[in-house]
């Protein structure tokens, strides 16, 4: 299918354009504090003695940016994009997709400004506080009803593969926010938990991990469906394989939470649950990753040509290397070793970088040229460039990490001969100190290549060259 | 639990795990109308399906797990209250007080329970104990020149005490440098472990109400005076007047005294610093500084060997 440009002149590209470019900017934004907050741990005399420049403050900042800011800009965009495409209709009120724009660009400078001053809710990845929780709530009502209505006046009969993603994703970040965030106002920058104790802790991991399994999994799933079929001009590789790797994926996710709270005051039957589905999700995440690779089946070697597709399929190995190593480490007695050292740190990025942001980084790729009416993107060397730059920046990152966290366990559990350990803590943080150099290392890496595709989008958004095709080809 | 939650989390667990088998099975065999391998009758933006079928390794796999799942679930806890074949537990969650837990301990062990903590601390104590138990037999003063029990009393503080007394033993502010031979509670073995087993608590209290801000301002000159400290005379001159109340605690000569951990004025030793401002803070506002109670938690085994060690800091050769 080959449709000349204007075929479908009546889409709402204009938001879509709108979350793409924030996306560019807030994924440099988002990756150059982690850069930052990486080079503090090996030069504390970063933080300048200033508070705000503290790890403390820029830490739940840099995850904040990347996961909801980076991350939910390529989301936004794509979602509105696929659902527009796929369902053959218009957004469902345009009014309402501007709202999610603004709202959400609030919502993050509002995070920019009030994280470094030390106002946190101090949950993890749920650090803002209670004004700005309410804000969200509305926005992401908001971009509900605009999904759904847009699934509700579609133009075809079925609702496609990506869209079952983006609305669960949609639903259950509504969910998991609203009820995580619960809370008692105390002024009107502090409060807490409406939670107490193990329930807390729960709560906040049964949001936390499923910001992991539906924010950064389903969502990117959804993004996943339609930009590698459609980048490599191939069909999706098996209708049944995704139907039963969407309900159980969902279905399974959603206990995962307790794993992240092995061995502390969580019920033991609460933690036996936790691991057991934590287990059996490795092989519905699995599906998502055949799916998408053997998608590209009998078109292997567009991969030597296209820097996207490279894009596109190497996230999916990032996938799968990393939704093998989480249900491994959920594992208790694994989890014994790994829990609270570097790996948690790896095996995240190792799904955050090499998952999330290389995915988005392609579809972006894919999508930048389509929106503003080009054939391509300006360079195809750059975008080639950028994906050795992320490539090895996620691979130094993660294999830093993998040793620094092994070797950390290890250390922390060696005993003498009298029982005593035989490491202090800071000695084990001395042994850490090469790894988080390499750490920095990969994140400059990835930060460049960022920076590439900033220019790179910017040349292509002001080329005069205009296109002739909307879908690009298939080299 | 009430049977309720026990059911409750029975359905819904193992209900999750019985939808995904039953989905698995139901797109096992080809009910989709579009023969396999062939594409799906419907179209979107281009993009087309295949309906191949589920890979053969990937399915078994997945049903792998489902059954360890289960099996797990009954071996293990994990439906509500269902205790699992095997009795394991990872501790006994819920006690509150050490005599709970020494009690739970006890009855798990009588049920035959497998109680991984437990089980993991008296392997410990097997195996560890032996040595501790053999220099318990000798008293401080010989084990403070033994080099292997000091080895052992040096991991143990910095596990456990450098945090505060630092890795070198030399303090901070509030917290007493252990090489110095200077000691609040007395430095005899005897003392040093007593300080250990039992915690220690000094109090000063805060006399700014009392002196006013000139008073204070006296009895500091006349304190800083005392360690040979360069003061205006005719303030210390006054402040002397008032020690009297001083002295209560830190002697007349305002040397201290052992017995309620009053330090010692004349021996410019400052645990919350000696410039005069810091002695200033300390006379209006007044300190408290605690030492915890280790007993309970190392042991008097263990607190001996420490002791020991604390003792062969101020006592080299």
């Amino acid at each position: 299918m080959s449709e000349v440009s204007q075929a479908h002149p009546t889409y709402n590209y204009n938001v879509v354009k709108q979350f793409s470019v924030m996306a560019v900017v807030w994924g440099i934004i988002g990756m150059s504090i982690g850069v930052l907050i990486a080079a503090q741990l090996i030069w504390p005399e970063l933080n300048f003695n200033t508070p705000w420049l503290t790890y403390s403050r820029l830490r739940p900042l840099h995850t904040n940016a990347v996961i909801f800011a980076f991350g939910g800009c390529a989301l936004f965009a794509t979602s509105y994009y696929v659902v527009q495409r796929t369902s053959q209709v218009r957004l469902f009120s345009d009014k309402l997709a501007a709202f999610t724009f603004w709202g959400w660009q609030t919502v993050i400078v509002l995070a920019v400004i009030t994280l470094p001053q030390g106002m946190t809710s101090t949950k993890e990845y749920a650090e803002l506080e209670w004004p700005i929780d309410i804000l969200i709530a509305i926005v992401w009502i908001a971009y509900l009803i605009n999904f759904f209505g847009t699934i509700i006046v579609r133009k075809v009969s079925h609702i496609y593969v990506a869209n079952w993603f983006y609305g669960a994703f949609i639903i259950t970040i509504a969910v998991l926010h609203i009820g995580n965030s619960m809370a008692i106002p105390v002024s009107f920058t502090k409060s807490y938990s409406m939670y107490a104790g193990a329930v807390d802790a729960m709560m906040q991991w049964w949001y936390g991990h499923n910001a992991v399994g539906f924010f950064l999994t389903a969502g990117f799933l959804g993004m996943m469906y339609y930009f590698i079929p459609k980048q490599a001009g191939r069909p999706v590789y098996s209708y049944r394989l995704s139907v039963v790797h969407f309900w159980a994926l969902i279905s399974l996710y959603i206990w995962a939470g307790p794993h992240h709270l092995h061995y502390t005051a969580l019920p033991d039957w609460v933690q036996s649950v936790g691991m057991v589905m934590s287990v059996i999700l490795f092989l519905p995440s699995w599906g998502g990753m055949i799916n998408g690779i053997m998608t590209l089946s009998g078109a292997w070697d567009k991969l030597r040509h296209d820097p996207v597709l490279r894009f596109l399929i190497v996230s999916l190995s990032f996938y799968g290397m990393s939704t093998f190593e989480g249900p491994m480490m959920a594992i208790k007695t694994v989890n014994a070793l790994s829990h609270y050292t570097d790996w948690t740190i790896g095996h995240v990025h190792s799904g955050a970088l090499g998952w999330v942001a290389m995915v988005s980084i392609g579809s972006l790729y894919h999508l930048i040229p389509v929106l503003f009416n080009k054939t391509r993107m300006y360079s195809y060397k750059l975008v080639n460039v950028h994906f050795w730059l992320a490539t090895i920046g996620v691979v130094l990152y993660i294999v830093a990490m993998w040793i620094s966290g092994v070797m950390q366990g290890m250390m922390w559990r060696a005993v003498n001969s009298d029982g005593t350990l035989t490491y202090s803590f800071v000695e084990s943080l001395e042994a850490s100190k090469p790894f988080y150099f390499v750490r920095f290392l990969g994140g400059c890496f990835i930060v460049c290549g960022m920076l590439l595709m900033a220019y790179n989008c910017y040349r292509t958004i002001r080329s005069t060259e205009e296109n002739v095709q909307l879908e690009p080809k298939a080299a | 639990m009430s049977s309720f939650w026990t059911i409750w989390i029975s359905v819904i667990s193992l209900g999750s795990i019985l939808g995904c088998y039953l989905l698995l099975r139901w797109c096992l065999s080809n009910k989709t109308g579009v023969e396999e391998g062939k594409e799906m009758s419907h179209e979107f933006d281009g993009i087309v399906e295949i309906n191949n079928p589920l890979p053969q390794w990937w399915t078994y796999l997945f049903i792998l797990t489902m059954v360890w799942g289960v099996v797990y679930f009954i071996l293990y806890p994990g439906l509500g209250s269902w205790q699992g074949l095997w009795g394991w537990k990872s501790s006994n969650q819920g006690i509150l007080t050490i005599e709970e837990g020494k009690k739970a301990t006890a009855e798990a062990k009588e049920q035959g329970l497998v109680v991984q903590y437990d089980r993991e601390m008296e392997h410990a104590k097997e195996t560890y104990g032996p040595i501790f138990a053999k220099y318990a037999q000798q008293d401080i003063e010989t084990l403070a020149k033994d080099p292997e029990a000091n080895k052992v009393g040096q991991r143990l503080f910095l596990q456990n005490c450098s945090q505060c007394h630092g890795s070198d033993a030399r303090g901070g502010k509030g917290f007493p440098n252990l090489t110095d031979n200077d000691w609040l509670h007395g430095g005899t073995p005897a003392d040093i472990k007593k300080t250990i087993m039992e915690g220690r608590q000094g109090t000063m209290p805060a006399w700014g109400a009392t002196l006013g801000e000139q008073g204070v301002k006296e009895v500091v000159a006349y304190a800083l005076s005392l360690s040979g400290r360069q003061v205006d005379q005719s303030l210390a001159d006054k402040g002397q007047a008032r020690f009297a109340i001083c002295a209560a605690c830190h002697g007349q000569d305002g040397k201290g005294n052992i017995a309620m951990g009053a330090p010692n004025l004349t021996d410019n030793i400052w645990l919350y610093g000696g410039t005069e401002r810091a002695v200033t803070e300390t006379v209006m506002n007044g300190r408290h500084g605690v030492m915890p109670v280790w007993k309970d938690i190392l042991g008097e085994e263990k607190i001996h060997v420490i002791s020991a060690y604390v003792y062969s800091l101020s006592h080299t050769e």
